[in-house]
């Protein structure tokens, strides 16, 4: 019977089945981070169990981490769950890459690249934008801390099969458009709960054009659609990527050649029936911005900021509440919002391919004098390879501030927050109420339009840019 | 985790859609490495005023659901973040289940929950019901109109039945995986503990494709 990539996944995954539609899955890398994993190893210590397979599990920390003065972390609470993780990777004896490592950074930014990340695998990680790793043709997901328990003491997770959903992005993207407009698009076609309880599989030439890191901005977002997790076949892209840089856990020589042969059995056989299916035409999407609370609330940059009654998907009183919140007027043009903050960071923008496409709007200008615009790259192996290419000075002398590698203002659990009121164009991932800290407002944009706001003020429709 | 059979408590609905993890239980309370004092700061940014006291706006802050051990919500509750902190408030401020509807979707359902989020209720002994968005409007209307309204859940027979005059009973559908676990209150890694010799077969065959 024909397959799709998730089903061939699943079955080569499932050790048994429970009876009930729930199989138990083996997990091929479990990745860890500071915020969701003490309360999983207190759960060990508490039963007396093990980390079954700690060769397969990898940790970082990036939630809490300072970005500007790493080593010396103010926040008690914060410094005290980093000292937890540490004391946990060692008495369970699970790799660590700590503030000193020359690969700490974003969880789903040093899986790519330390090699873990591979077509085929399954990977979980308390972390919802674990579908980041779905860009290899990996079935990746985000879990809570009774399942990290889990993975760890067991290498499996019982789970009930989702259903698949394939979206087909036809033609290809205009200039200055990207992964990050395909996905928020795809958002605000399907909602925020459109995908749930799926696995998105992204297809068509658009997707078959992008690089993988912007297939990564692509997947990290599948969560945000609902969907249990977001998938791109591997290809030509995806095995030179693989075979790109130092990648210490990746296959090499013959290993690779091996490796190769078996991941190009995994794209979905041509007659494989999906539960869903769409098609988007690619080359009609024009720059997204968010302008409610709500990853949903999104629209073209060449709108208008909605009428409460027009938005699909959302009642009235949820888009005057957001309106309400965000500080806008229905009826105002996109471009005329105006920013004090921007962040070019997160799981979702901070590899090098974003902070190359911020810096070539950066060069030779001067971030706008009411603007406060941050860089924060998403790993140190991102850092120095940035820096090698004197992305850095460019970004320093457009007035940027350069941070060292973490989360920061996408969640702002560091010191990294927006005051009351601020308003930031964001390349992360989620614009709700408080996210980038108690009263700031987000809109959700892609390092292009990040850089042209940061650099004018207000939004741009960066395909007019000259 | 103890077991779920029954429960009778007062309800209180929270009408918003898409209401997020990080609205349930802020960042800055995600610090904590341990397992509870999680209730305190459930919706604080909502719940609190910049000065730390109650916020007299917000509906839990009310006299009326204090006490509260029911929440009714709309849909696609729980959205965002997969922090479990979120069930782990919720549950320590003393809510037992959560109400919420489905939407139709052309032949399909939009589940009424998130998806990480309901899995990690089903681990905590929160138990979320998912009715049909007419039968979820019966019960915020009804909660209105008639104050401290209690509810009876009966999981063995999946049914929330409203203490009216005359009693209202709505039926749910539940997962037959979730609903053993949550009745028999089953340690998850115990159960999967006792497939540990198909696990180890499986491994001695599985290639997990680490090359190093």
């Amino acid at each position: 019977m024909p397959k799709t990539l998730f089903e061939k996944i699943w079955d080569q995954h499932v050790v048994t089945t429970l009876g009930d539609g729930t199989s138990l899955l083996y997990i091929d890398r479990q990745l860890v981070h500071e915020v969701t994993s003490p309360q999983a190893f207190e759960g060990l210590r508490l039963t007396g169990r093990k980390v079954r397979r700690p060769e397969l599990t990898f940790a970082t920390m990036d939630h809490n981490v300072p970005t500007e003065d790493r080593f010396n972390i103010k926040d008690p609470i914060s410094k005290a769950q980093i000292e937890a993780l540490t004391k946990n990777c060692k008495e369970f004896g699970v790799t660590l890459y700590d503030l000193k490592s020359e690969h700490q950074g974003i969880v789903h930014i040093i899986g790519p690249e330390l090699g873990l990340t591979l077509p085929g695998l399954t990977i979980v990680c308390g972390d919802s934008h674990t579908s980041t790793h779905g860009a290899f043709g990996t079935f990746a997901l985000g879990i809570g801390t009774s399942e990290v328990e889990h993975v760890l003491a067991t290498q499996c997770l019982p789970q009930k099969k989702p259903k698949t959903f394939k979206v087909e992005f036809t033609g290809l993207l205009s200039p200055a458009v990207t992964a990050k407009d395909l996905i928020l698009k795809l958002i605000g076609l399907i909602g925020t709960a459109g995908a749930t309880g799926y696995v998105l599989e992204y297809c068509g030439e658009a997707i078959r054009a992008l690089s993988m890191e912007a297939r990564m901005t692509m997947c990290n977002m599948s969560i945000e659609a609902g969907a249990r997790a977001g998938m791109v076949a591997p290809d030509e892209t995806t095995f030179q990527y693989i075979a790109s840089s130092n990648r210490p856990f990746a296959p090499k020589g013959k290993d690779f050649e091996k490796a190769v042969q078996l991941w190009k059995t995994l794209p979905s056989d041509p007659d494989a029936k999906f539960d869903r299916e769409m098609t988007i035409d690619a080359s009609k999407i024009a720059p997204q911005v968010t302008w409610g609370t709500s990853p949903g609330m999104v629209t073209d940059v060449t709108n208008r900021v909605p009428e409460p009654d027009k938005v699909p998907g959302y009642s009235r009183k949820d888009v005057e509440h957001a309106l309400e919140y965000m500080g806008l007027r229905p009826g105002m043009p996109v471009t005329e919002i105006k920013v004090d903050t921007v962040f070019i960071g997160s799981c979702t923008n901070a590899r090098i391919e974003d902070l190359r496409t911020a810096a070539k709007y950066f060069k030779g200008r001067r971030v706008a004098s009411s603007v406060r615009a941050m860089i924060v790259p998403g790993s140190q192996q991102v850092k120095k390879q940035a820096e090698a290419e004197g992305l850095h000075e460019i970004f320093k002398a457009a007035g940027c501030e350069w941070r060292e590698s973490g989360c920061s203002m996408c969640l702002a659990m560091n010191p990294d927050q927006l005051k009351p009121g601020e308003r930031c164009a964001s390349t992360s991932n989620r614009n709700f109420e408080g996210r980038q800290g108690k009263g700031g407002r987000t809109h959700l944009v892609s390092p292009e339009m990040a850089a042209g706001a940061a650099i004018t003020g207000h939004f741009v429709d960066m395909r007019t840019w000259k | 985790m103890e077991p779920f059979k029954t429960h009778r408590g007062l309800i209180a609905t929270l009408d918003r859609a898409n209401v997020d993890t990080d609205q349930i239980i802020p960042k800055q309370f995600l610090k904590s490495i341990a397992r509870t004092g999680f209730g305190e700061s459930l919706f604080f940014d909502w719940r609190y005023l910049t000065d730390g006291k109650p916020n007299p706006e917000f509906v839990l802050n009310q006299m009326r659901f204090k006490g509260a051990s029911i929440l009714v919500a709309r849909n696609n509750f729980g959205c965002g973040s997969s922090r479990e902190h979120a069930v782990w408030a919720i549950h320590q401020y003393g809510f037992q289940a959560i109400i919420a509807p489905w939407q139709e979707n052309g032949e399909s359902r939009i589940p009424a929950f998130a998806d990480i989020f309901k899995n990690n209720c089903s681990k905590n002994a929160l138990l979320t019901i998912e009715l049909s968005a007419p039968e979820v409007e019966e019960i915020f209307l009804m909660t209105d109109r008639y104050a401290g309204l209690e509810a009876t859940i009966n999981l063995d027979e999946q049914r929330v039945t409203l203490h009216l005059a005359e009693e209202i009973s709505f039926h749910f559908e539940i997962d037959a995986a979730i609903k053993a676990r949550l009745i028999h209150g089953l340690d998850d890694i115990g159960s999967t503990l006792n497939h540990e010799k198909e696990i180890d077969s499986f491994e001695l065959h599985h290639n997990p494709q680490l090359y190093k």
